[in-house]
């Protein structure tokens, strides 16, 4: 990550925290155990002032209220969103920036698209991807988890729903890195031309659509009519650069977030190898253990929340991965318990930004380890040189694994 | 007995309908509805406790 400013270290997490802290980046659950204890908001001055709620409790209030907090800006960045941050209620990338009443409207639209029906439709495809890309690795003794193998499912089921050249995947790589990792770059600018070229590849292929329309999500946004009218370029330039941000790295890391687990956990991959049933109770698991996914909210207006004084615009960092942690809600929170029957778990987040697409995620995880474990029914890490990634989704982005059979 | 859906605590999370589809079906939205008149036998209570118990929503009640 280029950063011009010096960034300095953390001493406290409770009155200064920095989810980009090398620190958090490489364990941040001990950070949460500790806050939950001590300080269960706690607060930064950084990226303009925000506040970071550690219990289950806390973040299941303020994801459901959208009375108080919006969610206009979903990523945090360096600096308070200005006056020229796109306004409520649509946001830049609906329906996950947009606050009701507009919400449930831009939310419609894309539903149907990821209900179980038409996601379940696409398992052969996913299973054959899986199935070409382990091809590929055949003979080698030692592949990388995370770039060889988790990145390219997301990558290449998002460019079949949205109808993009599958031959642009590694684009689609740098494009979330500019998004979601250049969170700490200190130069707005700077980050507006790191997100330039995702704008004009996006409006190439959705000009591509309307010049040779085909059957896929891009087509249908193009198409479809909300009170007799079609939708603004904004509202679907917006949608189809959510779907390519939101629907890539999160699988990515939730797979090799599991990946790494089998490999650093011997007992539960023979577990799971020899008991191939258990897997769908293991994938719910897997996705409270390793949650990759903390939203961002933010405050409406000035207002006291159980004794902390929140102001305008200061950020909310929505940690699900920390309220799947909290012992409150789950017993022995910090144990993986490959068959843990209750599981209320909200790696998917809660209310009315549920993760749209929570029942395509759920497959690719589901198909993708099913395909790893045929294949592959033992194997370890080669070096612990193992990378995480910094930001707001997190998962293993080097994940280097020793094939023993 | 008897499980009943709360339309509108449901935001279509799919625990119930995956480790349940005999009990709960999904709409074109995606959200979780209960298939029948809802009725649980000795042969379907524990699974639709297992739903109730995995909802992140608690949106699925049972009637006693």
């Amino acid at each position: 990550m280029t950063t011009e400013l010096q960034k300095t270290e953390v001493t406290d997490f409770a009155v200064d925290w920095d989810h980009t802290d090398a620190t958090w980046v490489a364990d941040p659950y001990p950070i949460w155990e500790d806050l939950r204890e001590r300080c269960p908001v706690a607060h930064t001055d950084r990226y303009g002032g925000g506040w970071f709620p550690s219990t289950h409790a806390l973040v299941s209030e303020i994801a459901h209220d959208t009375e108080h907090f919006s969610s206009r800006t979903v990523v945090i960045g360096n600096g308070r969103p200005g006056e020229g941050a796109p306004p409520a209620p649509i946001g830049v990338a609906p329906p996950i920036s947009s606050d009701p009443p507009f919400h449930q409207i831009a939310r419609r639209i894309v539903l149907p698209a990821f209900a179980p029906g038409p996601v379940n439709a696409l398992e052969p495809r996913i299973r054959d991807l899986c199935k070409r890309l382990l091809d590929r690795l055949e003979e080698q003794d030692v592949i990388d988890g995370s770039s060889n193998y988790a990145q390219y499912i997301p990558a290449g089921v998002i460019s079949l729903l949205l109808g993009f050249p599958e031959a642009d995947e590694d684009l689609f790589r740098e494009f979330i890195h500019a998004v979601l990792e250049g969170v700490d770059e200190p130069d707005q600018e700077r980050r507006m031309q790191m997100f330039a070229p995702v704008r004009d590849y996006v409006l190439q292929q959705i000009e591509d659509h309307r010049e040779n329309p085909r059957d896929d999500l891009t087509q249908y946004l193009l198409n479809v009519e909300v009170g007799g009218q079609k939708l603004s370029p904004e509202h679907i330039f917006g949608t189809v650069v959510l779907v390519l941000i939101a629907g890539i790295d999160t699988t990515w890391s939730a797979i090799g977030s599991a990946l790494y687990h089998l490999a650093t956990n011997p007992n539960d991959l023979k577990r799971l190898v020899d008991e191939p049933e258990l897997l769908p109770t293991a994938v719910e698991e897997f996705l409270r253990f390793y949650a990759p996914v903390s939203m961002a909210r933010l405050v409406k207006e000035d207002f006291d929340f159980h004794g902390c004084p929140m102001k305008k615009d200061d950020w909310i960092l929505l940690g699900f991965p920390a309220a799947n942690r909290d012992p409150e809600v789950f017993p022995d929170a910090d144990k993986f318990i490959i068959d843990r029957e209750h599981n209320r778990h909200i790696a998917f987040g809660l209310g009315i930004h549920r993760c749209a697409g929570s029942n395509l995620a759920r497959l690719e995880l589901t198909v993708a380890l099913e395909e790893f474990l045929k294949r592959y029914s033992t194997f370890e890490l080669a070096d612990h040189d193992v990378r995480w990634s910094q930001g707001q989704v997190r998962g293993p982005r080097k994940l280097p694994l020793r094939i023993l059979s | 007995m008897k499980v009943s859906i709360d339309a509108d605590r449901c935001q279509g999370h799919g625990r119930c309908f995956n480790m349940a589809p005999d009990i709960f079906g999904f709409d074109d939205l995606g959200n979780g509805y209960v298939l029948g008149d809802g009725v649980l036998t000795s042969e379907t209570l524990d699974r639709a406790r297992l739903a109730q118990a995995n909802c992140p929503e608690h949106a699925i009640a049972i009637e006693e």
